[in-house]
């Protein structure tokens, strides 16, 4: 047992986190910033990390990957393209798309996917969609694929959301074991993307209190806001060590366990990370119920991430079997 | 990374099952007869070779990665058995601060369990501020006489030898007049008055007042006006889960939890829902800390976020207990009552707060 991360595993984290540092929005007004976000899209397609699991890479790499651009606000593609990644990867080891299913959209989609320009379909809706043409989703154990149509801006304000251009259309099956690791991987990433959020929500939150000062002292060295900041520094070591084990997991565990980690993850992760960014709004006294404070941009990713995939604690094995 | 044991380790676990399961019954796992046959326990786990793992041999030790210890508390947890003897921080005070002769006549009997160790710090006026302290130990000839009044000592009554914090110089700043003295509890300058806990036990811990007791100058850890050192060096790692080894006897209590909800044929709560999410994430996370000591880290304020951690998760396993069994069930009301003592004990919660406030998050002292 040594679930310490690997070398090259610190070396990719940090290598995302400067990226996250470099190109991410600094502010609310950089969400506007076409030409950050263009150099910021260019940046991350050169390191052809959308694509870290069908170059085999684990669920470990792509979930501190996730965590790193979520903590920096990432606000190109990357969750989806990850998630149709996987998804393609799966269905062409299972011998699809199964010849003749592919009509022109489905062809079109399972086309983009394979150039890796697709994302994914959760509940009939495409997610985390910006410029992407392809649309892979999974349904039970089939495989459906088509194109994304319009998108619009949704309530995470660094992710959009798209229409399917049309119905998708089922391409190839999994078998069960692949289907159920496919839904352990897309818990673990959103996931990772919660904490990633909180981390960022945290940190800001704490330099605010350093800097902000009220009755001649900084807000931080009043108790009730150093408490506050102190418990939710707590939540992020907890959840750094589910989200590990779950991540892990994905590629190690039989699926069925690997589900059962994913969602004790993703369950313990929500609760923190939304309370976390709760902090960091009641740090901020009035500026955090503003718009153009970040605060509320961490917690809306954190709330999105939440509802893609969503973990029920009604779902959660007592150890009884 | 693997969260997986290793041949080495799978085959530790698997000898620990088959004795476990031999002894299946033998100790008591709580309350007073806990406390009572607890010296007992530690000597047979350490005898048949599971206890003191990670400390060197030349004590007694193994020399085991301390991944071990987690292997050990699992095993203990699933088999319903006693839990670990928690005297880890103790060892690791004296490891750290003692001299050769010290640690080579005490670290032995402490790890072995032939002698029996409690911790007087804590003292009527001193608490959280610890550094108040009024114990006093004067140098007579060579030997210090100590007087003062400890408080929530641990397993006092029992107790072979206490490692007391006394005010050895009164004229230097607060925290540089503390010295650590080994004492001899079985001598008449000792006296013991029991405390009654609230869930009854009144084994856990006592008040020892010290009358003109002697122990050898010889016998202080580290030199004059070094106790503050020691001091920070035991409740650090006090404050680690991995060393307290409770963390998966909240595992254990949980299924007990939901087995009792499902012999009722009640609807499982979410309060034990939660606590099962809560107690998995503190098993798992004591796996992250250990695995990150074979880097050689040493935790300073680390141990505060870890004590924070597994207070809440003790304390939602105490509320799943009474959503569950209400009053009605009088192990897990004890179970209830004793996680309120998790937040005080090894340095209260808001304490721990203070300290991450301001030494891992860098917020201005008040
Ligand atoms: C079960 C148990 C076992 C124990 N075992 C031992 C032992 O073996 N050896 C030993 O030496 N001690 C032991 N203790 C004592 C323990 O370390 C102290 O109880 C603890 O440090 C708190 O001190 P206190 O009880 O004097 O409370 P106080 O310090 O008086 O605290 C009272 C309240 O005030 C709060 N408070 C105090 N100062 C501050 C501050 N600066 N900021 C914010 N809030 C503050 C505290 O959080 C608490 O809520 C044990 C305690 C328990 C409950």
């Amino acid at each position: 047992m040594d679930v310490r991360l690997t070398t090259e595993q610190r070396e990719l984290r940090d290598a995302a986190a400067r990226l996250a540092d470099d190109l991410g929005p600094g502010s609310v007004l950089d969400l506007a910033d076409d030409d950050r976000a263009a150099r910021l899209e260019k940046a991350i397609a050169a390191t052809g990390w959308r694509t870290l699991r069908s170059d085999g890479a684990s669920g470990v790499e792509v979930a501190l990957v996730v965590e790193e651009f979520a903590r920096g606000l990432i606000d190109v593609p990357f969750v989806g393209p990850v998630l149709a990644d996987e998804l393609y990867t799966r269905l062409t080891e299972a011998g699809g798309p199964t010849e003749g299913s592919t009509d022109g959209v489905s062809a079109d989609g399972v086309a983009a996917a394979a150039s890796g320009g697709a994302t994914v379909a959760v509940d009939g809706v495409a997610i985390d969609a910006k410029g992407l043409r392809g649309l892979l989703g999974l349904d039970g154990t089939r495989v459906l694929a088509g194109t994304v149509g319009a998108t619009v801006e949704g309530v995470d304000l660094t992710r959009l959301t798209g229409e399917p251009a049309g119905p998708l259309t089922a391409v190839g099956t999994l078998d069960e074991e692949t289907a159920l690791r496919f839904r352990a991987l897309a818990l673990v990433v959103t996931t990772a993307d919660m904490l990633g959020a909180a981390r960022g929500a945290l940190t800001l939150g704490a330099e605010y209190a350093k800097v902000r000062q009220q009755y001649g002292h900084a807000i931080g060295s009043y108790q009730a806001i150093a408490h506050l900041l102190a418990e939710a520094r707590a939540l992020v070591e907890g959840a750094v060590s589910v989200l590990r084990h779950a991540a892990w997991a994905v590629d190690e565990l039989a699926a069925a366990e690997a589900v059962q980690a994913a969602l004790v993850a993703k369950a313990y992760t929500e609760r923190a990370a939304r309370t976390i960014c709760e902090t960091s709004i009641q740090v901020h006294g009035g500026i955090g119920n503003t718009w153009e404070c970040l605060a509320h941009v961490f917690l809306r990713r954190v709330l999105t991430s939440a509802e893609l995939f969503p973990a029920t604690l009604e779902e959660i094995d007592l150890g009884l079997s | 990374m693997d969260f997986r044991d290793s041949p080495a380790e799978a085959a530790f676990r698997a000898r620990l099952k088959a004795w476990l399961a031999e002894n299946a019954g033998k100790f008591p796992t709580s309350g007073d007869e806990y406390w009572h046959k607890q010296g007992e326990w530690h000597q047979a786990l350490y005898q048949a070779g599971f206890f003191g793992l990670s400390w060197p041999k030349r004590f007694g030790g193994q020399e085991l990665p301390p991944v071990y210890d987690v292997i050990l508390d699992e095993e203990l947890a699933i088999a319903g058995a006693p839990a670990r003897p928690s005297l880890g921080y103790l060892a690791i005070g004296l490891g750290h601060h003692g001299s050769a002769e010290l640690q080579q006549r005490f670290l032995p009997g402490m790890i072995n369990g032939s002698e029996r160790w409690c911790q007087g710090f804590s003292e009527p006026g001193a608490g959280s501020d610890l550094a108040s302290l009024t114990t006093r130990a004067e140098l007579d000839g060579d030997e210090y006489v100590i007087h003062g009044h400890k408080i929530w000592t641990s397993y006092s009554d029992i107790a072979d030898w206490c490692l007391v914090l006394a005010r050895t110089d009164s004229d230097v700043p607060r925290h540089k007049g503390i010295s650590g003295f080994i004492v001899d509890m079985h001598q008449p300058g000792v006296e013991q008055r029991p405390l009654k806990m609230i869930n009854g036990v009144s084994a856990e811990f006592g008040q020892v007042v010290f009358d003109g007791a002697r122990v050898p100058a010889a016998n202080m850890v580290g030199k004059p006006g070094e106790g503050w050192k020691l001091a920070m060096t035991v409740v650090s790692h006090e404050r680690e889960p991995s060393t307290l080894g409770f963390s998966a006897r909240y595992g254990k209590l949980v299924r007990q939890l939901a087995k009792k909800a499902a012999a009722d044929g009640a609807a499982v709560p979410d309060d034990l829902r939660w606590a099962a999410v809560q107690a998995e994430m503190l098993r798992l996370h004591v796996r992250r800390r250990l695995s990150e000591q074979l880097d050689g880290l040493v935790h300073g304020p680390d141990g505060s976020l870890d004590k924070l951690l597994m207070t809440w998760v003790e304390q939602s396993v105490g509320h799943a207990a009474l959503a569950v069994t209400g009053t009605r069930d009088p192990e897990m009301l004890h179970a209830y009552l004793y996680s309120r003592a998790q937040s005080v004990m090894g340095g209260t919660s808001q304490i721990q707060k203070n300290i991450i406030a301001g030494r891992i998050l860098g917020l201005p002292a008040s």
